[in-house]
């Protein structure tokens, strides 16, 4: 009985791919984490924080529109949020790539597979979920 | 407190729990939810969405490095994801009906739970003999290469270990944490997964099940800036330190120690999750 996935050496060169597309994913967001970081220091520095209990419409960045907003304005906090953004969006990008490379090696059960999981994710992005 | 206080303490904080995280294999967001509530007075639904964050910044920053030496099974990973991001979404969803005090306590249990496993005895179960139908129409089963050439291993009871990581999933959405300990069981033990493998593609999965229960905490507002930006930077900055190293050194007497440090913890949050306190 044959076990091992037929083509091992065409998945050492998505896995290379994959692992690029990662750490590329990881900088990118880091760095726009930390830009926000600063401009977000730099006009809040003095300012008093209070995280002691939780509510729901304090940041205002619960939505990608909203964060976008705040980003044309230069505002230090939507632009970390945007950073977040990225980084969650890094792993979704892996399985969108994932869907791609199982279809070139024509494995349509993973390509399904893959879909699957896709959606699931995406309809966590519809904020029906959020009551 | 001042923002600028606020911003270097958690900081360093999150960067102590990334290294101590990467080093013993229990990952940041154990330690950086009790350092926000117990120590810092920050509400455990802001806690848990900072931690999310640090999880997915450090399963794709290691698994970028994993996956380029070729051992994690992409798979399997892709497979067991479906179990995974539905039921993250899941806990994602219910934790705001759950009292903030039963949360500490759950998240007390599951840190007694890893501490548990990480001093524990590890005994690799894999084996490349009788695979299951599941296993073969799945194509799970996969090589590893080792010091002796490359090494089949096939993979067992699919159904219990499926089963074994919604139950994972469902916690890593609830508490904010990547419950690597509840997917270590579901790989190692029940589906008898070698090490090396499990460990990888489990890492590799993590991002994949947090950025799905990320995006329902990002909705409801639990993800604030002034507290994602320092756990995210400091935690990665940590675990990038430690996975350096970790090469280098042995790290059994540090996972003692810090078993003993997990578990005053566990029962730090339980009591102020009972006494109402969280």
């Amino acid at each position: 009985m044959r076990k091992q996935s037929k083509n091992f050496f065409a998945d050492k060169d998505i896995q290379l791919i994959l692992g690029t597309l990662l750490r590329v994913g990881v900088i990118a967001s880091i760095s726009v984490v930390l830009l926000g970081g600063f401009i977000y220091l730099y006009s809040n520095y003095a300012g008093t924080i209070n995280y002691g209990k939780f509510n729901p419409d304090k940041s205002g960045l619960s939505s990608v529109a909203a964060i976008f907003h705040g980003m044309a304005h230069f505002d230090g906090s939507a632009i970390i949020q945007f950073g977040v953004l990225l980084l969650i969006f890094t792993p979704v990008a892996r399985v969108i790539f994932s869907v791609f490379s199982f279809l070139i090696e024509r494995d349509y059960l993973y390509v399904l597979i893959g879909l699957f999981v896709l959606c699931i994710i995406l309809y966590s992005l519809s904020d029906k979920l959020v009551g | 407190m001042s923002v600028l206080l606020f911003t270097v303490i958690v900081l360093i904080g999150a960067f102590l729990a990334g290294l101590v995280g990467s080093l013993t294999g229990l990952g940041g967001g154990v330690i950086i939810i009790p350092l926000l509530t117990l120590g810092l007075g920050v509400d455990i639904h802001y806690a848990i969405g900072a931690s999310i964050i640090s999880v997915i910044a450090t399963s794709s920053g290691s698994a970028a490095a994993y996956v380029k030496e070729g051992i994690t099974n992409i798979r399997i990973g892709m497979f067991l994801e479906i179990a995974t991001t539905i039921s993250a979404i899941l806990g994602a969803v219910i934790t705001v009906y759950i009292n903030p005090g039963y949360i500490a306590v759950i998240f007390g249990l599951i840190l007694l739970f890893s501490a548990a496993m990480m001093v524990r005895k590890k005994v690799d179960h894999s084996d490349n003999n009788t695979s299951g139908k599941l296993a073969v129409f799945f194509k799970l089963n996969g090589t590893y290469p080792t010091e002796n050439g490359v090494k089949e291993y096939a993979v067992h009871n699919v159904v219990g270990g499926f089963l074994m990581m919604f139950v994972a999933g469902v916690i890593s959405g609830l508490l904010g944490i990547g419950s690597g300990a509840l997917k270590v069981i579901a790989m190692d033990n029940i589906m008898r997964i070698p090490f090396k493998v499990s460990t990888t593609t489990s890492n590799f999965m993590m991002g994949v099940t947090a950025a799905a229960s990320a995006i329902v905490y990002l909705h409801r507002g639990q993800i604030d800036p002034g507290i994602a930006m320092p756990v995210t930077v400091g935690v990665l900055l940590g675990a990038t330190i430690g996975s350096k190293i970790l090469v280098k050194t042995k790290t059994d007497k540090l996972k003692i120690v810090f078993a003993i440090v997990v578990a005053f913890l566990a029962f730090q949050m339980i009591y102020n999750g009972l006494s109402g306190r969280l």
